[in-house]
């Protein structure tokens, strides 16, 4: 039973991680170009210009913070464009018919989400080498994070591709829900130099604990209780994945 | 044991569409069950339901004695499918969509190669293994989608219209080798719109008509009950009327062709003579259609 499990899983797994590495042009070379003009804009050009942060100069306060980005926005394109073009196809199906179980299937999919955001964050840390020396201070927590986040926003993902009925839907949460919040998750400022009303409204953002979380790994500077924010990661994922499962159960979006 | 037993199903859309009301079926083990009925009917949906791809209303389901409430996994094991419509990724080469099916159903890939070798040649795709599938003509995706059902070794496989846009010499092949795997002992339900098709294959036929089965016999049985036959004859002449004649039925199709329906059990001589003595010269002859083809319309109208 475990065994033909783990086949299937390894089944899904390899379908995906074949699909992100055969078109790597457009799942992993993209986001590492921007990410790139963002350090070469913003810790470059204006972060001359701008004092330090919490003893780090600006370049060493947003590099833990864009790496995040990259795991947020791949971690979550990925499933959901793999999930939704799985259901346009109707290759689904292949999966529907077969005995595999719910929690295999989701779990197969979020692999192929959790590589490609944490390839992309590798290759973006790798990047940031060229412009920063950073510090590792907490390994552990630059992992944990590194990987709940990606778990989190993989499920998100999925979840999306399950309900969406178009390529439209499939771009409406990540331009009008996801960017909005990571871009106002503290990536390019620390939250706590912002005015009372912004840092409290800051404060029901669970990005920022997530990127405050894994900045403080590397910088040992935190916006936000640490623990927090990992407590939280953990029980979204949690959440996450029994919504997803209760989603596949009742067969939204992929049985008539 | 029955391979499948279906028990007073219902299935009603999202939007209210009733597509079946009450269905029951039987399907013996080793049978080759033939399900016809016109568009609309409920086939796709019926087999939806088997497969999981659609949820049914109420109704109870089980395949070889597993009901699908209690152990869906299980029953999913014993059952391979080919649906109607292509639904496999364009993109991925022949042979991964053999072998990733069978690593769905928890074989290990050294076995799924194996078994995707095999079918991929029974049905004569070998050569294309390494090409995409949308490179495929109609007739080879169809196959493919064969090879992919079978690669778990259903012991029931069931077949959507697998022969539609397939042309006479590669039906004809295909219909080889369903009757090879049929004798090998799988159990086979298949819909099709040809009852050429069906006459050929099938030793048990149910017509489903507005969601319910309006007929389930052998097909010899079937075809005894066709009482009517009808044929075309070409005359030498043009005839501008026929005189009647009891229990037979005339009709001018064009002014050489003369369509007449008889009783089966009316004699042929009977007819000629009736015609010769109008002096009627008939030239030829030939049957109009399919029997089965004249009971089906009768059953679902
Ligand atoms: N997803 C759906 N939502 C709503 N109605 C549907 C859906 N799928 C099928 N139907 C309706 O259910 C009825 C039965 O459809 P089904 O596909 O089962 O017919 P069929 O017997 O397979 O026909 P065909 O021979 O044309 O393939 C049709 O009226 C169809 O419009
Ligand atoms: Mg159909």
């Amino acid at each position: 039973m475990m065994r033909r499990n783990w086949i299937s899983f390894t089944s899904i797994a390899r379908k995906e991680m074949i699909r992100i590495f055969r078109i790597w042009v457009q799942t992993l070379v993209p986001p590492v170009i921007t990410i790139t003009l963002y350090f070469i804009i913003f810790g470059g050009f204006i972060g001359s210009q701008i004092g330090a942060i919490g003893g780090y100069d600006y370049m060493a306060f947003i590099a833990p913070g864009l790496i995040m980005m990259s795991i947020i926005t791949n971690s979550y394109s990925n499933t959901v464009s793999s999930f939704f073009s799985t259901k346009f196809q109707r290759n689904i199906e292949e999966l529907l018919v077969s005995p595999t179980p719910n929690w295999v299937m989701v779990l197969g999919y979020i692999s192929g989400g959790m590589t490609r955001g944490l390839c992309v964050g590798m290759l973006v840390s790798l990047v940031s080498l060229v412009f920063v020396r950073l510090p590792l201070f907490h390994v552990p927590f630059i992992l944990l994070f590194a990987l709940l986040t990606s778990f989190v926003f993989s499920l998100a993902g999925m979840i999306n591709g399950i309900f969406a009925r178009s390529f439209d839907d499939i771009s409406i949460i990540p331009t009008f829900v996801i960017t909005p919040l990571t871009y106002l998750g503290g990536v390019f400022y620390s939250i706590s130099l912002l005015p009372e009303f912004w840092r409290d409204l800051s404060r029901i953002n669970p990005v920022v604990y997530m990127i405050s979380g894994f900045r403080y790994g590397f910088l040992g500077i935190a916006d936000s209780n640490v623990w927090l924010g990992l407590g939280m990661l953990l029980l979204f994922s949690v959440v996450l994945f029994l919504f997803t499962l209760s989603l596949l159960k009742k067969g939204v979006g992929i049985r008539a | 044991m029955f391979a499948l037993s279906i028990a007073d199903l219902h299935k009603k859309y999202k939007g209210g569409f009733e597509a079946l009301s009450g269905l029951s079926l039987d399907v013996q083990e080793g049978q080759f069950f033939g399900l016809l009925g016109p568009n609309g009917a409920g086939k796709t949906t019926t087999i939806g339901i088997i497969t999981s791809l659609v949820t049914k209303t109420s109704g109870k389901i089980r395949v070889f004695g597993v009901d699908i409430d209690a152990d869906f996994p299980a029953a999913k094991r014993l059952i391979g499918v080919v649906p109607q419509e292509f639904n496999f990724s364009i993109f991925e080469k022949v042979q991964d969509i053999v072998t990733q099916q069978a690593g769905y159903y928890g074989i290990p890939r050294r076995e799924a190669l194996r078994r995707s070798e095999k079918y991929l040649r029974k049905l004569g795709l070998w050569e294309k293994r390494n090409v995409a599938a949308r490179e495929l003509s109609g007739g080879m995706k169809r196959r493919l989608m064969i090879a992919r059902g079978l690669v778990h070794d259903p012991k029931l496989l069931i077949l959507d219209e697998p022969t539609a846009g397939v042309d006479v010499e590669m039906r004809r092949g295909m219909w080889d080798f369903l009757e090879e795997i049929n004798r090998e002992g799988r159990t086979i339900i298949l819909t099709t719109h040809y009852l050429e098709e069906a006459e050929q294959l099938c030793n048990q036929i149910a017509i489903i008509a507005r969601g319910k089965i309006v007929e389930n016999t052998s097909k010899r049985e079937l075809l005894r009950k066709l009482d009517k036959e009808t044929f075309l004859f070409d005359t030498k002449n043009p005839v501008t009327e026929i005189m009647p004649l009891e229990n037979v039925e005339f009709s001018l199709v064009d002014e050489t062709t003369i369509k007449v329906t008889k009783n089966r059990t009316q004699s042929m001589n009977h007819i000629f003579i009736h015609l010769d003595s109008q002096n009627i010269v008939v030239d030829s002859m030939r049957n109009k259609s399919n029997r089965l083809e004249e009971l089906f319309l009768e059953m679902v109208e």
